[in-house]
Parts: C-alpha cells; sequence; structure tokens
C-alpha cells in the first residue's frame, strides 16, 4: 500500500504570492484579447487560433516555457505555475495550444531527459513560443495504460486536439518517439468538427511521412506516460477555471434577473443549487492544486493525486456548466450567450486525458480496492 | 510585551513540558499548568490560557505537544465548552466570570452543555419560548430545551432565554450560564434512532439564575448566540486526519479483507465515494493550511455539509456491502454514551447516526442558504417576522 503510506509531507495546496502575479497577468492579457464576443467570433472564423494572443501568452508573458528548466531555454517554474495558467485558460474558454503544447508535448519531451540534441533544441523552441508541438495520439488517452504505438509513419490518428496548430507532431510508434513536421511531405492535418469549438480536434494523416527519431520504444511509451499524466493531472486546473467561471457568472445572473417581483438567485431552491455548486469548486480547487503539487514536487503520490483530481474536476466542471446554462434560462440556450462555449468544453474535458470512470479505476488499483 | 511568535512558543512548549514531564503528571495537573502556561489557547489572553499570540500560531503548540505525547483534553468530550461556552463567555464575560470558568472548562474538570434548541424553535431558533423573568438580582426561567448533549453530565450550561416578548424575536433574547445543579433544572434522557440516548431533554421550571450570570446586556442575547454559533461551526473539521482516516476507512478495510462482498455495483460506489472522500479530505487540509497562513477563507462553512452527505452515503453502502451481516444490529438497549462513537461501532449505528450530521449545528438546507447568502452574496429569502413582536407570531 504505497500510496497510502507516502503522504509523510503534505502538500501545499495554496497559491504563493508569485503564482498570483502571474495569474493577473495572465487574466489581464485574456480580458483583452479572448473576451467572450472574441472567443466566439473566432469559432466561427477560419482561423480559431489568435496568433497574437499565443505569442503574447507564450513569449510575453513566457508561459510556454514554464515547466522547462531555464538551461533548455524556459522559466524554470513548474507545474503548480502551469496550473495557474490553465485555470485562467479555463476560466476564459480562449483557443490557445497551451495545455497540449506547453504541458503535454513539453513534458513529454522533458522526459527524455535530453541536455542537448534535437529534443533540448526542440524544447527550447516550445519553451520561447517559437513552435507549437502537440502529442500525436487520441485527445482521450489515459497516462494509465498508454495507447497502443502505431506501427509506423503511415497510420491515420485522431482525433488530435490543437493539431491544426501544431508546427510539430510528436508521434510515438513501435519504433520510438518521432518528431514530424507538420508541414512536411506525407503529413496530412485534416480538421474535424469538434464539439468543444474552443479546442480543435484534427484527424492526422501520415502516409511515408519522415521525422527524427527522439528516443527509442521504452523511454518514449515512458515519456507519452508521463506527458499524459502531466496533462491529466493540469487539466484538472482547467477544469476548475472552467466551473468559477460558470458559477461567479451564474450568481451573477440569478441576482439581477426578476421574476416573480423578486431576483431569482433569491429563491431557495436555486440558492441551494448554487451553494452546493460553489461546495463543489472549492473541493475541485483542493483536488487540482493537490496534483499540481505534487507533479511539481515529484511526489511519489502523484498518480493517485492525478487520478483523483481528474476523477473528481471532471464531474464539477460539467455540472457547472450545465447549471450554469439552466439556471440562466432561455439566454443560456443562445448562441450569443458564452455558456454553450463552457458546456462543450467541459463535457469534451471530461474526455480528454481518461474519463473519470478509468481515473476511478486507477484509483482503484494504487489503492488495493479491486473490481469484484 | 509584544506576541510571541513560534520560535517563542516552541521554547516555551518544551519548557512546560521539561516542567512537567507527561509520564509522570496526571492529566488533569498537566491540562492545568499547560492553561497557567498561556499554552492553553494562545490567542486568548495573558492570565486566562494564552498569550496574545495569533491564533495561526496554535497548531505549533500541538504539534510539540502531540510529538511529546502529551494528555489533551479529549474534544468530543468537552467540545460545547471549549468550542462554544470558552469563546463566548471570552468575548462577552466579566472579568470574574472568565477567571471562574475558563480554567475548570479548559481542564476538563467541569462539563459544559448547551441549552439553545427548543421543541418548537430548531433551525428557527431565535423563536424560542423559554422565558427569563427578572426578580430582583435573579432571573426565573421556565421552559423546555431538546437535543442536550452532555446534559446528564454537565456542571454548567450556556443558555438563551426569552426576556422581552413585546419585541420582534431576534431583540428580545438574553443569554444566560445556568447551573444545571439547579433543584428547578431536570434532565430527562431523550432516547434515538440509534436506540441509545446520547442527547437529553431539559425541563427548566421556576430556575434562579443571579443576575452576575448574564452573558452580555439584556435583550442582547442573540447578538452573544452568534458567537456561540460561529465558534461550533469553526469547531468543525478542522482538525488534520489522515488519508482513509474517516469513514471510508472501515469500508475500504472490509473491502480488501473480504473479497466475496464485492459487486460490480459497490464497487463503483465505493471508488466514487472514496474519491470524494481523498477530496473532502484535501479540502479540510486546504482550509487548515489557510488558517495557519492567516487567511481563512469561507470553505469552512461548506465542510459539515460535505461530511455530513459522505458520513449518510458511505454508512448507507457498508451496510449494504456486508450483506447478511447489515440486516443485523449489534445492540438496541438503550444506553448512555459519554462520547459520539463514529468508528467503533457497527455499520447500521454508522447509517442511523450519521443521518444526524445533517440535523445537528445546523441543519444542511440552513447551511445551503448560509453559503448561499454569505459566501455567494446571493439575495436573502423574503421574510415576514422581522418587525412583529414575538408574542404576535403565529406558532
Amino acid at each position: 500500500m504505497t500510496a497510502q503510506t507516502a503522504v509523510g509531507q503534505a502538500p501545499d495546496l495554496l497559491y504563493s504570492e508569485a503564482e498570483e502575479d502571474l495569474r493577473a497577468a495572465v487574466r489581464s492579457l485574456l480580458a483583452d484579447r479572448a473576451d467572450a464576443p472574441s472567443v466566439i467570433a473566432r469559432t466561427e472564423s477560419d482561423t480559431p487560433y489568435d496568433p497574437r494572443l499565443w505569442t503574447a501568452l507564450a513569449t510575453g508573458i513566457g508561459a510556454a516555457g514554464l515547466l522547462v528548466p531555464e538551461e533548455l531555454g524556459g522559466q524554470g517554474a513548474t507545474h503548480r505555475e502551469a496550473a495557474v495558467v490553465l485555470e485562467e485558460l479555463g476560466r476564459s474558454v480562449a483557443p490557445a495550444p497551451y495545455l497540449t503544447s506547453s504541458v503535454v508535448a513539453t513534458e513529454t519531451l522533458l522526459a527524455l531527459g535530453a541536455q542537448d540534441g534535437p529534443v533540448a533544441g526542440l524544447l527550447a523552441q516550445l519553451a520561447e513560443g517559437r513552435k507549437v508541438a502537440v502529442l500525436a495520439v487520441p485527445f482521450s488517452a489515459a497516462s494509465a495504460g498508454t495507447p497502443a504505438a502505431t506501427g509506423s509513419l503511415d497510420a491515420t490518428l485522431g482525433p488530435i486536439a490543437d493539431a491544426a496548430a501544431a508546427d510539430v507532431l510528436l508521434v510515438p510508434t513501435a519504433d520510438g518517439l518521432h518528431a514530424v513536421a507538420t508541414d512536411a511531405p506525407g503529413v496530412r492535418v485534416e480538421p474535424l468538427v469538434p464539439l468543444d469549438l474552443t479546442r480543435p480536434l484534427a484527424t492526422v494523416a501520415l502516409t511515408g511521412a519522415t521525422g527524427t527519431r527522439l528516443a527509442d520504444a521504452g523511454a518514449s511509451a515512458r515519456a507519452v506516460d508521463r506527458g499524459l499524466l502531466a496533462g491529466a493531472g493540469l487539466l484538472a486546473s482547467e477544469q476548475l477555471g472552467l466551473a468559477e467561471w460558470c458559477l461567479t457568472e451564474t450568481v451573477r445572473h440569478t441576482r439581477e434577473r426578476h421574476q416573480f417581483n423578486r431576483p431569482v438567485g433569491s429563491f431557495q431552491s436555486l440558492k441551494h443549487r448554487m451553494a452546493q455548486l460553489w461546495l463543489e469548486v472549492v473541493s475541485a480547487r483542493a483536488a487540482a492544486r493537490n496534483a499540481a503539487d505534487a507533479l511539481a514536487t515529484g511526489s511519489p503520490d502523484t498518480p493517485l493525486a492525478v487520478a483523483v483530481a481528474q476523477a473528481y474536476c471532471s464531474k464539477v466542471a460539467v455540472h457547472a456548466a450545465e447549471e450554469c446554462v439552466q439556471l440562466h434560462g432561455g439566454i443560456g440556450m443562445t448562441w450569443e450567450h458564452p455558456a454553450h462555449l463552457y458546456l462543450k468544453r467541459a463535457k469534451a474535458d471530461a474526455t480528454a486525458y481518461g474519463t473519470a470512470g478509468r481515473h476511478r479505476e486507477t484509483v482503484a488499483a494504487l489503492m488495493e480496492l479491486p473490481a469484484p | 510585551m509584544t506576541a510571541p511568535d513560534a520560535g517563542e512558543l516552541r521554547r516555551l512548549t518544551r519548557e512546560l513540558l521539561a516542567a512537567h514531564p507527561p509520564a509522570t503528571t496526571g492529566r488533569t495537573d498537566f491540562l492545568k499548568a499547560r492553561f497557567d502556561a498561556g499554552l492553553a489557547w494562545v490567542h486568548y489572553p495573558v492570565g486566562l490560557g494564552g498569550l496574545d499570540a495569533p491564533r495561526s500560531l496554535q497548531p505549533v503548540v500541538d504539534a510539540e505537544l502531540a510529538a511529546a505525547n502529551a494528555p489533551d483534553n479529549d474534544p468530543r468530550r468537552i467540545g460545547i465548552g471549549l468550542g462554544m461556552a470558552a469563546p463566548t463567555i471570552l468575548g462577552f464575560g466579566t472579568d470574574e466570570q472568565k477567571q471562574r470558568f475558563l480554567k475548570p472548562l479548559w481542564a476538563g474538570e467541569e462539563v459544559w452543555c448547551q441549552l439553545f434548541s427548543e421543541p418548537g424553535a430548531g433551525s428557527d431558533l431565535a423563536a424560542l419560548g423559554t422565558r427569563a423573568v427578572r426578580d430582583g438580582e435573579s432571573w426565573v426561567v421556565d421552559g423546555q430545551k431538546v437535543w442536550t448533549s452532555s446534559a446528564h453530565v454537565a456542571r454548567w450550561a450556556i443558555l438563551i432565554a426569552r426576556t422581552d416578548p413585546d419585541v420582534p424575536k431576534h431583540r428580545g433574547i438574553s443569554y444566560f450560564i445556568c447551573d444545571m445543579t439547579d433543584p428547578g433544572v431536570e434532565v430527562r434522557p431523550l432516547r434515538q434512532i440509534t436506540g441509545e440516548a446520547e442527547f437529553n431533554e431539559v425541563f427548566l421550571t421556576g430556575v434562579r439564575i443571579p443576575d452576575s450570570r448574564r452573558l452580555g446586556p439584556v435583550g442582547e442575547g442573540w447578538k452573544v448566540a452568534q458567537t456561540t454559533l460561529m465558534n461550533e461551526r469553526v469547531s468543525i473539521g478542522g482538525a488534520r486526519i489522515p488519508r482513509e482516516g474517516g469513514m471510508i476507512g472501515p469500508v475500504a478495510r472490509t473491502w480488501r479483507e473480504r473479497p466475496g462482498l464485492r459487486t460490480p455495483d459497490l464497487h463503483q460506489r465505493l471508488l466514487t465515494l472514496w474519491v470524494e472522500a481523498e477530496v473532502a479530505r484535501l479540502t479540510g487540509e486546504r482550509l487548515r493550511q489557510q488558517l495557519v497562513a492567516g487567511q481563512p477563507g469561507p470553505e469552512g462553512s461548506g465542510m459539515k455539509l460535505a461530511f455530513a452527505r459522505l458520513n449518510q452515503e458511505i454508512s448507507g453502502l457498508e451496510v449494504e456491502l456486508l450483506g447478511d451481516e447489515g440486516l443485523l444490529y449489534s445492540d438496541w438497549t438503550m444506553r448512555r454514551p459519554e462520547l459520539v462513537d463514529f468508528t467503533g461501532r457497527d455499520a447500521g449505528y454508522r447509517y442511523l447516526r450519521s443521518k444526524g450530521n445533517s440535523i445537528e449545528g445546523g441543519t444542511s438546507e440552513v447551511l445551503l442558504n448560509i453559503v448561499a447568502e454569505r459566501v455567494l452574496g446571493l439575495p436573502a429569502e423574503p421574510r415576514n417576522d422581522k418587525d412583529v413582536a414575538w408574542k404576535d407570531l403565529s406558532r
């Protein structure tokens, strides 16, 4: 029962001053460049990503390199800081390949432990925001039980999140991990129609493509596993930010909206639902912070902390978004109000990097609570 | 004198331990010495068990004492005194009252109970009807209280009673310290759903309380009671618990040890509840860290809600998991336990007792209102009792 006894050092579940400063910077950028009307407008255009927003976030604030050590060209921060960025991105549902490139692809490359060569070179480019990379495994893949690698660089893969924004694909094959440029011959990125309009999905078709082999099969599998673990763990922070926005906006709306000559937020049946949601959000915060801190400190408790956070936060984000739509009444069903963006993101997030049920299976295995 | 910092408190705690080695000092003596050293509740004033230190430093002292295996007062046994009576006496008592009551309360020599709830005033506590009528230097109290834990062992009670029926309900209440040994006080066991009588009914007939045992001004007892109730909620859920430390522990152990009981449906429910219990534990830990950092968050108001629901769902699952065994109950004999025992008894007991978790100390429905109005800032329900004299309320 290793996971049960590994609780010695209590995780730091608060936010540091530096983290709050980072949050303020990201929030103000997103308020400027990614308010709800502009996010909706972008989802309907051919260019869902705003390159100026990405440059400002990745390079201006330096968010893309938070996980990358300084000697490899990054900020040398940790998952705790990256989690704060994701809370803010969840709050604004801005289309930005942060989770996929700056967390999952970056963490996968970091796990290879290279100090120089092509891996280090690519990491530096990702850290500076000059390139975007995504891991070419289905967005639903969970770390526990890494998905089967494709046999070769001849395959159709997907759905891959943010592939349309990527310069580089990290493709795990039976032969190892390959970096394949999206503009290389034999690579076709075909956009899909996603449920979540703010995180575009695509199919990647490889037909005799070539790339740089970064690692052998064993190292590749371990690195992909680690990338997906970090992705799942920090996705919880995105879900937290999303849920918080939904609760805040719902409270605001029900205070202002009058029916039966009263603000609808004064009706007990609605108050109880929002109070319940608040309780879920503060609990999600503890779970998400715990996962981010475990990843940051390299705690042996990390797999359990991540599984718990995902098993819990997915449900909270979906519940918050569903309540947001319902308690906004008719306006919650309109295209014009951003509530639908949050519902779509929350529902898609609940499948991303493994469903809650999948993560509960991980809990069962780690805590020795086996199925019948 | 400036307030001591963490290092100073650590030094003082070690001094206390050196002067009164826990291994050779009696429990009560040690607790009294701790009180005199100002290490009982460090944020209390000097001379009253404290050192005027920041409240957030109490864990420093507690950790040192726990490491030295020093005796602690059992908060389950004297919880009402520690968590509710003491902060109220500190906030509203006279110097004489503070000197008289705080030390024996702290050392567990005198147990306290709380005479608040009445048959007709539960969630609507301010509607209470127990009367206190002035008679010279005393008050004469008549009425009935209910849900009084520890009344049968308590020496003192905190009591709220109506001293003016002609004003709206919140304004005509006063707050007293009641002597439970007074002949007018009759304590009757109240047998509960579990078969035992953990609570009591208390009948007050012509009980004379000297005016010197009033806490706070006449007619302002509701304000005083707010302090008590606020502290009651703070004291719930503040402790650090290990993983599987709550009710999920026995269920998880049964699951591991008895594979024959496992079914797919129970597995799904167990895992969901296991995750929720772990998240509740983390939320409590985060709240604790906020307190230590001097940034208390409003999460405390939610923790009781979370634990009440979890305890009920987990114990319900446990009864089912046990199959035929879950059909049995250990003992319906009426007993009078001194402690509430959530983990020592069987699953059926836990299932039945946990039904009280969403009622006692504020029903979940009322707490949800409080969260909605005070934390989220949602508008209050319209009220029709605010400007009506208590005697004119329909009941």
